[in-house]
């Protein structure tokens, strides 16, 4: 089984990739944009875009039919928002580019710099169905992250798909830690921010950004003029229902401003608001616990009940400590509590549009990715069951229309060890 | 309640034998009255006080029974009552004024054991007021004992028994330390006290740890340990000096004399060398957990199980040849260094070497979906062409857990006699669309999806927003 899986990804990989038109057929095909799965459908990609999918979709002379029936089809995974890329593992300090403490640049930041496309979580998470990841820094020594970045999981050199995608902020607990100990006072370096970008601006000769003691320097004044003018989405994350009604009352100082909320756990209890003020929420779908005072309404019917007031819902990664791609477990567990007495779930569709277009269009990126609609990218995973149940995996991955290798590390270390004790060498000498 | 007491007998007849033994083969010492035996200090000092609650004799027919020992029935039936599990089987009748459930489409399970939680002594929410899980002052800090931590209000118990259908679980001390001190085992019922929490007759574990925790968190401070040698040196003074503790107050409780001095830390590790409180040793990387099982055989001891172990397959035959366990996540890795090998295919792979393996949490969110890991680790598995059946899996979940946990005789599997810790899934519960339906800790109905009523509300929770809420 192995062997067989190994050796198609080989062939698929020695297959001319652009130029080349690939027809999937006889699979259920999952658009991935909140509609049911289509059954024995046909999906059709060339020159790295999706050209057509759906029961009625013919493959066309001269493609490279893949036969997939008993298969499913999906788009990839987006996850967001995530540190995927810069760090090999979170505790390892020397090489972990999530968050700079000791930088006098905050809003300025950057990510797109850091990532790092053979790091070995983005072939063992893309190995797991996520093609696409919404990157985003840590605060180091202000409310504002600095600028995320919009990746690809391609196994090639060129991860970034968009940088300076969005500026992240922390307006709740989190972030009046980071504004020196208050809710107020992340409100009041928030505003302060904002106006002396606006100074700058007016006047960049005499602005004083290059002074040691100066709350913001020049570059930070260009990425916040940029939210101001809503040229770039501003990721605020925020948790309790109060936190949540503030943010989306900056709009009336700030008209401009394009928010995307995440976190949210109490989103449900203001979900009206959140749906009136036509703001997406990136959440968390199984936080269900008061993990601090902010959350103290979570439940996992948070999402669902957000989708059911209106609200454009995408779910996170974060917290993901087994990898990104549970988040099609969690997914799957938004469907399950659909089942619950009380509880508010997503449908099937709407669980995949979950984790696919939805958090692509939280940055406005759904007519690039996140779904297999005419046009999009040709982010494709064949599945061997439903892309949500947790017995499924990937067959094969193709990212820009190109296929991907079907190993990782993780694949190398679990052959090496299939028996634990050595052979005629040391393990060391024992690889593919 | 019964059979703590029950405990304390068979340690005092233990005593006297021992006497006994002494005066028959060994006799140096003139009998006198100085050779009258030392008052032992109490095992059990903070004795269980849980009582079960009520239930009604339940039957579960026309249901997929997995009995937790390996075993599967379609169509099955289970039937429980007074709080022990009755029988199971492909049919039985319903004893009069019995509860009779269909279980058609759906499965019932022993309930999932959890050796691995810290539920109450980090609990929800997490301020630093409640932050009671490392004592993370010392590296050696076995006098702590994690139950005078735990919360019982913590919201977290109640998630786990309604979404998880966790039925029992061991709460440890963090792994700051490399003795975090004692564990707990609870069943996992709401109660005033942790006491009335407490599993009965469940033996006490030893939280230890190595790796990069201790070492970081007093390398930090510029005091030993700060290297993972350092952490193996502290280890072994340690256990020297419980060696000789030992040797004290086993002589005074044998013949009497000078009562030795009472170190409320050497009490545990001495409970360890006599084999009465079990070893659970946080440790990730291969080559330190053959280093731990060196030193448990240098200072006679066992490790009963590696926690994390997120290398254990890498060692699985050695495991296997020193009857220790492994109790792992499905797929968390790369959160650290020494978690950077971590594989989806741990426990199947120490599972086809016949090493005991098992599911375990460390996080309150995932205790929620412990029966999803085990199904992602199955997955893992298969794709690497080691196909375990289903049933076999749901040891990973109770009765290997239970077995760790000393408490197999009692809970862990459907068995008659045992306690009636039982879920009954709305489905089958390796898929992602299944959650409990109803959960029973002995025999008492303590979750029922269909009846708000049963649904757990911690006092935290009570009167703030969402009280009372599906969660």
């Amino acid at each position: 089984m192995i062997r067989a899986l190994l050796l198609s990804a080989a062939a698929l990989i020695a297959a001319p990739a652009l130029a080349q038109t690939v027809a999937i057929t006889g699979a259920t095909v999952a658009l991935g944009d909140g509609s049911a799965p289509i059954q024995n459908a046909t999906l059709v990609f060339r020159d790295g875009r999706i050209i057509a999918a759906g029961s009625g979709v013919a493959a066309p002379a001269g493609a490279e039919v893949i036969d997939a029936h008993g298969k499913w089809v999906s788009p990839g995974l987006v996850a967001g928002f995530t540190g995927l890329g810069l760090h090999d593992a979170n505790g390892i300090e020397e090489s972990n580019d999530g968050s700079a403490k000791g930088s006098p640049f905050a809003a300025a930041i950057d990510v797109s710099t850091a990532i790092n496309p053979t790091g070995v979580k983005i072939a063992n998470e893309r190995l797991g169905g996520v093609t696409r990841a919404l990157v985003a820094p840590d605060t180091g020594n202000s409310i504002f992250a600095g600028q995320g970045a919009v990746i690809d999981l391609g196994d090639d050199a060129d991860p970034v798909m968009r940088a300076r995608a969005f500026q992240y902020v922390e307006l709740g607990e989190h972030g009046a830690r980071d504004a020196g100990g208050s809710r107020p006072a992340a409100y009041a370096l928030f505003r302060d921010a904002l106006t002396q970008a606006q100074d700058y601006r007016r006047n960049p000769a005499t602005f004083g950004g290059r002074d040691r003691g100066a709350l913001i320097k020049r570059s930070d004044a260009e990425a916040l003029l940029k939210v101001i003018d809503g040229q770039v989405p501003l990721v605020v994350h925020v948790d309790r229902a109060s936190d949540i009604r503030n943010v989306l009352g900056l709009t009336r100082d700030y008209p401009k401003l394009r928010l995307v909320l995440t976190g949210a756990s109490e989103g449900w209890r203001v979900a009206r608001e959140i749906a009136a003020a036509k703001v997406p929420v990136i959440a968390a779908a199984l936080a269900d616990l008061p993990e601090s005072f902010e959350a103290v309404a979570a439940t996992e019917s948070n999402v669902g009940r957000m989708r059911a007031a209106g609200v454009q819902v995408g779910l996170s990664a974060d917290g993901a400590s087994g990898g990104e791609h549970n988040i099609r477990q969690y997914a799957g567990n938004l469907v399950a509590i659909t089942r619950i007495p009380g509880a508010t779930g997503l449908d099937w569709g709407q669980a995949l549009a979950s984790i696919t277009s939805g958090p692509a269009a939280a940055l406005g990126l759904d007519g690039e990715i996140g779904s297999l609609r005419p046009g999009r990218r040709a982010d494709v995973i064949l599945w061997d069951g439903d892309p949500l149940e947790i017995e499924s995996q990937p067959v094969a991955i193709w990212i820009d229309g190109k296929p991907q290798p079907m190993r990782s590390r993780q694949t190398e270390l679990r052959d090496r060890y299939l028996t634990p004790t050595e052979g005629a060498l040391p393990k060391a000498y024992d690889r593919r | 309640m019964g059979h703590v007491r029950g405990l304390r007998l068979l340690a005092g007849a233990a005593v006297a034998l021992s006497l006994v033994a002494c005066g028959g083969a060994n006799g140096e010492r003139p009998k006198t009255a100085s050779s009258t035996p030392g008052k032992a200090y109490s095992r059990d000092p903070y004795p269980s006080t849980y009582h079960r609650y009520p239930g009604v004799p339940t039957l579960v027919r026309n249901v997929t029974v997995f009995d937790g020992e390996g075993g599967r029935i379609d169509n099955g039936s289970v039937l429980f009552a007074d709080g022990k599990i009755v029988a199971i089987g492909q049919t039985l009748d319903a004893p009069a004024g019995a509860s009779v459930v269909d279980g058609q489409g759906k499965w019932i399970t022993p309930g999932v054991i959890d050796i691995h939680s810290h539920l109450g002594d980090y609990p929800s929410p997490g301020i630093r007021a409640l932050s009671d899980g490392n004592e993370a002052t010392a590296p050696v800090t076995a006098d702590v004992w994690a139950e005078h931590s735990v919360w019982p209000q913590d919201p977290g118990f109640g998630r786990a028994l309604a979404n998880g259908g966790v039925t029992a679980l061991q709460i440890l001390p963090g792994s700051a330390n490399l003795f975090g001190g004692r564990s707990v085992v609870l069943k996992n019922v709401y109660a005033r006290t942790t006491q009335a929490m407490k599993f009965p007759g469940a033996p006490y574990g030893l939280k230890m740890a190595c790796g990069e925790n201790p070492k970081r968190v007093y390398g930090s401070k510029g005091r030993e340990p700060s290297t993972r040698m350092g952490n193996i040196a502290v280890d072994r003074a340690t256990w020297a000096k419980a060696q000789t503790y030992k040797r004290k107050w086993d002589k005074y409780e044998r013949d009497g004399g000078d009562q030795p001095e009472r170190d409320i830390a050497m009490d545990t590790l001495r409970g360890v060398l006599a084999g009465e409180i079990r070893v659970q040793n946080h440790c990730y990387r291969a080559d330190e957990m053959a280093t731990v099982l060196d030193m448990a055989k240098e200072f006679g001891y066992h490790v009963t199980a590696f926690h994390h172990a997120v290398e254990a397959y890498k060692i699985a035959d050695l495991l296997k040849a020193n009857d220790t366990c492994a109790a792992v996540w499905a797929d968390w890795y790369g959160f650290k260094m020494e978690s950077y090998d971590g594989i989806g295919a741990n426990l199947a792979l120490l599972e086809k070497a016949g090493a005991c393996a098992m599911i375990h949490s460390d996080d309150a969110n995932g205790i929620q979906r412990l029966n999803q890991e085990v199904a992602k680790a199955l997955s893992a598995g298969r794709r690497a062409g080691i196909d375990i059946p289903d049933a076999v899996a749901w040891k990973w979940l109770s009765l290997n857990p239970a077995r760790a946990l000393g408490i197999d005789n009692q809970t862990g599997s459907l068995k008659p006699g045992k306690m009636a810790d039982v879920v009954l899934w709305n489905g089958n519960p390796f898929s992602v669309y299944t959650r409990p339906e109803k959960v029973w800790v002995d025999g008492a109905l303590l979750y029922d999806a269909n009846d708000p009523k049963r649904r757990p509300v911690s006092d935290f929770e009570l009167g703030q927003p969402g009280s009372g809420d599906v969660k």
